[in-house]
């Protein structure tokens, strides 16, 4: 008989560590809803709230398998084991590693899950065709981000014997395996690559850098950015799948990247535009949980800062580049989490307390850890540019200009985000008061001249 | 003088407003408003429960000018707020009594 160690300590942690990365979706939404004009907010929110509701079926049904399955070359897991999560249920208590439920582990990677899917709408904001959005949430769940999971967070020898090739595999002098503590390349620069190639392929809103597009809610932003920072405690520190030492120092590097990011990327805007934002702040903080997210486990407390720092500058610089280029990345997904990404998996070839350049190290680490980014980045972007094609050769992808214009949330929901009206003039379907006259004959203001004025004396 | 009064599309104010600049005009207000006329409003759905909103979002623009500059501004606004669609708008023309620059005491067209 099988001696059952489960711990109720790491359990509890690990389940509440995966509440709070469920709750940065809603965060995200936020912060993401708040940065859109008004009338785009609710389309921007149901973004992120759609994944919530697709990728939690998906992964229950084959996301998990296809991600923590048998080894398949490296790539992907073999779902038939964990269809329906069925096999599994029939033993509850099995154990992931020595100390917790695989539920509890199934739990925590759904958010994961969730939450990659819905950092990629950032780049779409206010002209993608809502049907066009669920179905690019399933597919790009199922042929990117699971796939991306088995890569990075599969280990060799936890739920299956063979791991992903980017945790496991690659051999560069003395360091094997990619570090990706919590996600920053199977999350972030995954999230950000398909975000650039989706915003490439779907094209710039109407009047995308000849009219400012300003953000309608920045108190949500803030809201959303506090709800992310809060929810990133449980992404990193719950990553040690355990209530121990790692979890705790991950947790104080959560914070101290986190605000040195938020001051760096302050201080890079009152620099360059003379002033410190409100969004700025709350960019610099998401930054800096970007480039902590794979370094946490791996930097000191001091080294953390550093991460943090470098972050908050490169990315204040980064989101500047869609003007310059002309992409419409609407709320930055290429600037914070591609860019992000790639500053804290890269510096932990810096910064690793272990085999890092500046603890006297060779450059293997740095080596490794660029292999593994890039290669995923590549990958993301190639798969997400045939899923984005697909859709927009079969069902189209772009809102007509008139409900762009109009507004996508009228157009897809047939909702309004804010009634701030007193005047209630809505009506029941045939109670309406309009008398519908039809239109006159046509009229060209060039073929005109306009000093009738009728009624002026 | 006299107020020149137009209603015109949300999306369009941009151009309006270039196009007005162009024509050295230097200041003008503009409000949010809603009405209709023969441009039909739209549904909105909540919980199965539909609603008619009748009413259409557009933007007022008024503008105080000298006599001599009245029909010039009505045919670039008619110009650069024109779409061809239902609902691009109205233009009227109202005479104003008096006007006085609070900051001056300037009085009428030294005012505008």
């Amino acid at each position: 008989m099988t001696i059952i160690e489960l711990s109720a300590g790491d359990t509890a942690w690990v389940l509440t560590a995966a509440s709070l990365v469920f709750l940065m979706t809603p965060g995200l939404a936020m912060f993401y809803g708040g940065m859109t004009r008004a009338f785009s907010a609710l389309n921007m929110m149901m973004m992120s709230f759609a994944a919530m509701g697709v990728v939690a079926v998906l992964w229950i049904l084959y996301g998990f398998g296809l991600s923590f399955g048998p080894d398949v070359g490296g790539l992907f897991g073999d779902p038939r084991g964990f269809l329906g999560l069925s096999a599994l249920f029939e033993q509850p208590e099995a154990l992931y590693g020595d100390n917790i439920p695989v539920f509890a582990f199934v739990a925590f990677q759904a958010a994961f899950a969730i939450i990659t899917v819905a950092l990629v709408s950032g780049a779409l904001a206010d002209r993608m065709k809502f049907g066009a959005w669920l179905v690019f949430t399933g597919l790009w769940a199922t042929l990117v981000y699971f796939p991306a999971a088995h890569m990075v967070f599969s280990f060799d020898g936890y739920v299956s014997g063979k791991g992903g090739w980017i945790a496991n595999d690659i051999t560069i002098g003395a360091v094997t395996g990619a570090i990706d503590f919590a996600g920053g390349t199977a999350i972030h620069i995954n999230a950000g690559a398909a975000g650039l190639v989706a915003a490439l392929i779907l094209g710039r809103r109407i009047g995308f850098g000849s009219r400012p597009m300003r953000p309608h809610n920045m108190t949500l932003v803030m809201l959303g950015a506090g709800l992310l920072w809060f929810g990133w405690f449980g992404f990193n520190a719950g990553s040690a799948l355990a209530a121990d030492g790692t979890a705790s120092y991950v947790w104080v590097n959560t914070l101290g990247a986190t605000g040195a990011a938020m001051i760096g990327w302050m201080l890079t805007e009152k620099l360059r535009d003379g002033r410190f934002t409100s969004l700025g702040a709350a960019s610099g903080a998401v930054a800096g949980l970007v480039a902590i997210t794979p370094s946490c486990v791996a930097v000191s407390p001091v080294g953390a800062i550093a991460i943090g720092l470098a972050a908050g500058v490169v990315c204040a610089m980064a989101v500047t580049w869609k003007f310059k280029l002309g992409y419409d990345d609407s709320l930055d997904v290429v600037g914070v989490h591609l860019v992000g990404g790639l500053v804290g998996t890269l510096l932990i070839g810096l910064f690793s307390v272990d085999d890092g350049l500046l603890y006297g190290h060779g450059p293997a680490r740095l080596a490794v850890q660029a292999v593994g980014a890039f290669s995923l980045m590549a990958y993301s972007a190639v798969v997400t540019a045939v899923i984005v094609l697909s859709i927009k050769q079969v069902m189209g992808l772009r809102l007509s200009s008139a409900d762009e214009l109009a507004g996508i949330d009228l157009a897809e929901h047939a909702e309004a985000a804010y009634d701030l009206s007193n005047v209630r003039y809505a009506s029941y379907p045939g109670l309406s008061h309009t008398v519908v006259v039809p239109a006159r004959e046509d009229f060209s203001p060039s073929a005109t001249t306009t000093t009738d004025l009728g009624g002026q004396s | 003088m006299k107020l020149i009064t137009a209603i015109i599309r949300p999306d369009k104010l941009s151009d309006v407003q270039i196009a007005l600049a162009q024509h050295q005009v230097v200041g003008m207000t503009i409000s949010e408003c809603s009405g209709h006329a023969r441009q039909p409003g739209h549904n909105e759905v909540y919980r199965g429960a539909e609603f008619t909103i009748d009413f259409v979002l557009k933007v007022k623009i008024e503008i105080l000018a000298r006599d001599a500059a009245v029909d010039q501004l009505i045919a670039v606004i008619v110009e650069s707020a024109h779409s061809g669609q239902v609902g691009d708008g109205l233009i009227w023309v109202t005479e104003i009594g008096q006007a006085v620059r609070i900051r001056t005491g300037e009085c009428n067209a030294e005012a505008v």
